[in-house]
Parts: structure tokens; C-alpha cells; sequence
């Protein structure tokens, strides 16, 4: 089993929020292989816009073969994916890009499971399949989305930027107003936060891994568009550059330099 | 029904190669596609020493095409002939190594570094727009193309491929430059430097300000230059530019391409090259084409 690329069909679509969309397409081959923390390439019928636009795993249904996207609208691409229908067809490269290590969630731990924003989406499915107690931070910001689904998982705590819900600020706000504690942080989201989040897992000694983002072009690993900082120097780049498709999105916090 | 094509004494199973930049050295497209089914594999610039490239984003999408300021990031000559040129050996296509330099003195070392490499063919980048030092600096003065084509040819055990820009007023000069230097081959076009801005952000879309346009935007600029050097020099020239699919490919042999190159298009369809390549043999099956060089600059 390999990546590949194919021409999914779209089982569902719903919206969650303001501009928050989250769609069921149907690819079997693709979601058999899926690990929490991995992402796809959609592929807009616009030929005008050429590259694929990366999507984070929010979900698997191995049975049916469905996997659940949820995005956010932020150009014309995006824009072209919110209006499809049941049974219209797209076309999606993937898996792609290295999960979470759910063996540092094992049993007998705590973890935090931090989601900002649209990085909201892949917790969801780690939350689903890490055998560890968990607790759920997703920070917003006013609009809230897909946070009731996490309930089953674990106890879940709100952080939004106008206060509508949950603390005002953002998830380490959250963090420190409710006094949790943990021994390792898995988080996906906004740069700012993540790199907060790493002085935070510093300071305190715990363990984090970092789900990244960059504008990716191939999503395979041989552009180089995307790189990242990274502490050592890469075996593949023989540089400070570590890949976000090919060795992240993942990585663990003390690898990357933001 | 004959594919093969000869560049300066190389024989192509089919016409198809990977544009330099687009497709790393294949290891990450032969999970997807068929290297044996390519005519040649193009590496990415390979330096003498390793590169870390520019700051991100390094890239942006525009109309029909991209940006890209990659900066030439690469490993190194020592870690590529160790790991890629292996790897690629271990398929039936032609290996082209596209080399990258700040100065005549680091293209000579790596060409020399090359010499007895099992390499089918070098391709020196004068063109790349987005390093300060190099690339396009030599590119876009028809003295410096014909000098440094000269040092390199001096020292080059396999053909050289000049890749030249089309950042510059007339491309025919540029050809000739690079023929009177003793190229053997030429390739073109590179990309033609571009800037996009984003609105919300106020700032540039790409970190390094301008970058490299790539795409189907530009395949019209691409064959109306690879149609000008065919007619300014005798030298075989390797087509590229926005190259999409098999009717693109065509274009640019009708134009006056020996071979064509598969880049930005490897992005929005990693099975890309493989499909031109059959794109290519139905279309000569269509119109009776016995032989790939019967097309070949055959609008005149």
C-alpha cells in the first residue's frame, strides 16, 4: 500500500459554523491506510488553480471506506469544495505526511489534546484512537465547531478570543484558569500557539508534539516548498530544513524552531 | 512506431523528462509512478555544497500558475552522488543532473565532482531567478552565457545542457551565446520572475518578494521562445514551460523540441509525465506517425 491518487465521491456535506465545512467523501483504499494526524490533498475541477489544496484527517469510517474532512473557506478552492453535493466527485492524494505517535499516549497517562482554530479537526480523530486519559483544549475564535463531539473522548475545555464561550483568551489561558495538568501535549494550529505551546511544554517537562502547516505545492516531499526550521541538521536536506509533508506534519517540539 | 529521440548522442527511450525542481530526484514520484516509463529523469540543482534555500512561504498560486522561491535548497554534491545517483540507477531512463553555483568556480567543481559519475547528461542552471548569487546573473548576458558555458564544457565529461531564461529581450542571442560556447544542448524556458501580493496581509505572497512563474500560464511565452532558439541555432533543444498534458507536449516538438519537460504539472497530477508519455504515442497513432522525429519543429 502506497499513497495514490484518486477520484473520490462526496458522501456528505455539512456546515458547521461561519465558514467551517465538514464533508464525508468516500475513498477506500485511501482511509483503510489513514493514521490520526495525517492529511490529504483535494484537487480543485478548476484547472485555473493548480495546486492541491492540503486537508487534515478529521475522521475515518474503516468499515464504509469514508473519511471526514472538516475546512475552513479562506480562498476561491476552499470556496469550490463548500458547494459540492452528495455524489458529486473530487479528487484526493493521500494519505500523506506522518501521524501522532499514539505510543506516547499510552495507558496510564494524561494528555492534553490542544486544537486552534482550524487545527481543531485532527484532534478529533487522535482523540478516537489514544488509549490515554484525555483532556481536550480547543480555542477559537468566537465561533464554536465540532467541540461537542469531542465530549465522549474526554473532559473538554474552551478557550475563545471574545470571551463568548468557555475562558476569554487563548488555550493556555484556558490551561492555566482550569489548573490542568498533564504529561504530554498534542496539539495542532496557528504558529502562534504552537510555539507557545512549546515553551509551555518546556518549562513544565512534559512532552509535546507539534502538528505544523505551510504552503505545501507536491505534497509528497519533493518540492521543498514547505519546509520548516529544524534544530539538527536533516539527513535528507543536510540543512537546518525539515519537510512538513514528508517528515511532519508531526513533529516533536524540541525538533522544530518556529 | 518510434519514440526515441538522441540528444548529443544520448538516446531517450521516449521524449519525457521532469523539469528541474519539480520532481526532487524521483525517489518521491516512484511511489506513484513508473521512473522506467520517462525518457529522462531531471534532478534538482545540485550544488557543491548543501544550500538551505529561502525563508517560507516559498511558494504562492496565481492564475494558471505558481510562484515559487525555493532558493536552490539542496544537499550537497557529496550526500547526492551517495544517495540519488544509486537510487536512480536502478531504472531505465536517462539520468540529467541539473547543476547549480554562485560562482564559474562552484559549477566547475561539481561538474568535475560528476565526471566519473555514471550521469547520462548535465544541465547547468544560469537561470534560477531566485538566488542572489548565480543562476540567472550568468543568464541574462549573452558574454557570460558564452563564458561560463566554455569553463563548464572544459571540464564536462557528458553533454551539457545550457538552461537558459527567458528573462531576458531576445532569447535567439542567448541561444546562439551558449552555442558558440559549445553547449550541446539547450533548455528552456526556466521560469519568468513574478510577484504576487497578498491584500489581506499587505505583504508579499512569497517570502524572497518575487519568484519563479511556472505553469500553463506561460506556455504560450514557452513556445513562441523554444520556436525562436530552434531557428537561431542547430543545437537540439529540450522544451518546457506550463506543460500540462500530451497536446502541450506536442506543441513545443512541433515548435522545434527534441524533448519537453514535465514540471508544475507533476503538482496538480503526480501520474503527470507518465500520461504524456502514452498522450504522446496515441496522438502519433491518431496521425500515423511512424517516427517521434517527423514532428519535431515541423511547423515552420
Amino acid at each position: 500500500m502506497a499513497k495514490i491518487k484518486e477520484i473520490a465521491v462526496v458522501a456528505s456535506q455539512t456546515r458547521l459554523g461561519d465558514d467551517v465545512y465538514s464533508m464525508w467523501i468516500k475513498t477506500k483504499e485511501i482511509t483503510a491506510q489513514a493514521v490520526p494526524g495525517q492529511f490529504v490533498d483535494l484537487y480543485t475541477k478548476d484547472g485555473a488553480k493548480l495546486l492541491p489544496r492540503p486537508i487534515s484527517i478529521c475522521e475515518t469510517d474503516k468499515d464504509k471506506g469514508l473519511l471526514r474532512l472538516v475546512y475552513r473557506v479562506v480562498g476561491g478552492g476552499t470556496e469550490e469544495f463548500s458547494h459540492y453535493k452528495e455524489g458529486d466527485t473530487i479528487e484526493v492524494l493521500g494519505p500523506l505526511g506522518n501521524g501522532f505517535p499514539l505510543e506516547a499516549g499510552g495507558k496510564g497517562k494524561k494528555a492534553f489534546l490542544i486544537g486552534g482554530g482550524i487545527g481543531i479537526p485532527p484532534m478529533l480523530e487522535l482523540a478516537k484512537h489514544l488509549p490515554c486519559e484525555k483532556q481536550v483544549v480547543l480555542g477559537y475564535r468566537d465561533v464554536l465547531f465540532l467541540n461537542e463531539e469531542f465530549s465522549p473522548y474526554g473532559d473538554t475545555y474552551i478557550a475563545t478570543e471574545d470571551g463568548s464561550a468557555g475562558t476569554k483568551g487563548n488555550v493556555l489561558d484556558a490551561i492555566r484558569e482550569q489548573g490542568l495538568k498533564g504529561d504530554v501535549i498534542f496539539a495542532c494550529g496557528p504558529t502562534p500557539m504552537l510555539k507557545a505551546l512549546k515553551a509551555y511544554a518546556y518549562e513544565h517537562e512534559i512532552e509535546c508534539y507539534l502538528s505544523l502547516e505551510e504552503k505545501m505545492a507536491c505534497g509528497i516531499g519533493a518540492c521543498l516548498a514547505c519546509v520548516c526550521k529544524s534544530k539538527s541538521v536533516d539527513e535528507h536536506s543536510m540543512v537546518h530544513n525539515k519537510r512538513v509533508c514528508k517528515e511532519g506534519p508531526v513533529f516533536k517540539a524540541e525538533e522544530v524552531e518556529f | 512506431m518510434n519514440t526515441k529521440v538522441n540528444l548529443a548522442g544520448v538516446e531517450l527511450n521516449n521524449p519525457v523528462m521532469t523539469a528541474s525542481g519539480t520532481f526532487g530526484s524521483g525517489e518521491e514520484y516512484s511511489e506513484m509512478i513508473n521512473l522506467n516509463h520517462l525518457g529522462a529523469v531531471v534532478t534538482k540543482g545540485v550544488a557543491n555544497v548543501p544550500w538551505p534555500g529561502n525563508p517560507t512561504p516559498r511558494i504562492a498560486e496565481t492564475y494558471g500558475g505558481m510562484i515559487n522561491a525555493i532558493g536552490l535548497q539542496n544537499p550537497g554534491m557529496e550526500v547526492f552522488i551517495k544517495r540519488d545517483i544509486p537510487f536512480l540507477k536502478k531504472y531505465d531512463t536517462k539520468i540529467i543532473v541539473n547543476v547549480c553555483g554562485r560562482t564559474t568556480e562552484d559549477y566547475i567543481e561539481v561538474v568535475e565532482r560528476l565526471a566519473d559519475e555514471p550521469v547520462d547528461m548535465l544541465e547547468i542552471n544560469i537561470s534560477c531567478p531566485n538566488v542572489k548569487e548565480g543562476g540567472i546573473a550568468f543568464g541574462q548576458d549573452p558574454k557570460a552565457v558564452e563564458a561560463i558555458t566554455r569553463e563548464v564544457k572544459k571540464y564536462a565529461k557528458q553533454p551539457v545542457i545550457m538552461k537558459l531564461s527567458p528573462n531576458v529581450t531576445d532569447i535567439g542571442v542567448m541561444a546562439k551565446a551558449a552555442e558558440a560556447g559549445g553547449a550541446d544542448v539547450l533548455s528552456l524556458i526556466n521560469t519568468l520572475t513574478g510577484m504576487k501580493i497578498d491584500i489581506n496581509r499587505r505583504t508579499f505572497a512569497v517570502a524572497n518578494k518575487t519568484g519563479g512563474l511556472s505553469g500553463p500560464a506561460i506556455k504560450p511565452i514557452a513556445v513562441r521562445m523554444v520556436y525562436q532558439a530552434a531557428n537561431a541555432v542547430k543545437l537540439p533543444i529540450i522544451g518546457m514551460g506550463g506543460i500540462m498534458n500530451a497536446e502541450d507536449a506536442i506543441e513545443f516538438i512541433l515548435a522545434g523540441a527534441t524533448a519537453v519537460s514535465v514540471g508544475t504539472a507533476n503538482f496538480r497530477n503526480p501520474y503527470a509525465a507518465e500520461e504524456i508519455v502514452r498522450g504522446i504515442e496515441g496522438y502519433m497513432k491518431k496521425y500515423n506517425v511512424e517516427d517521434i522525429r517527423e514532428l519535431i519543429g515541423a511547423v515552420r
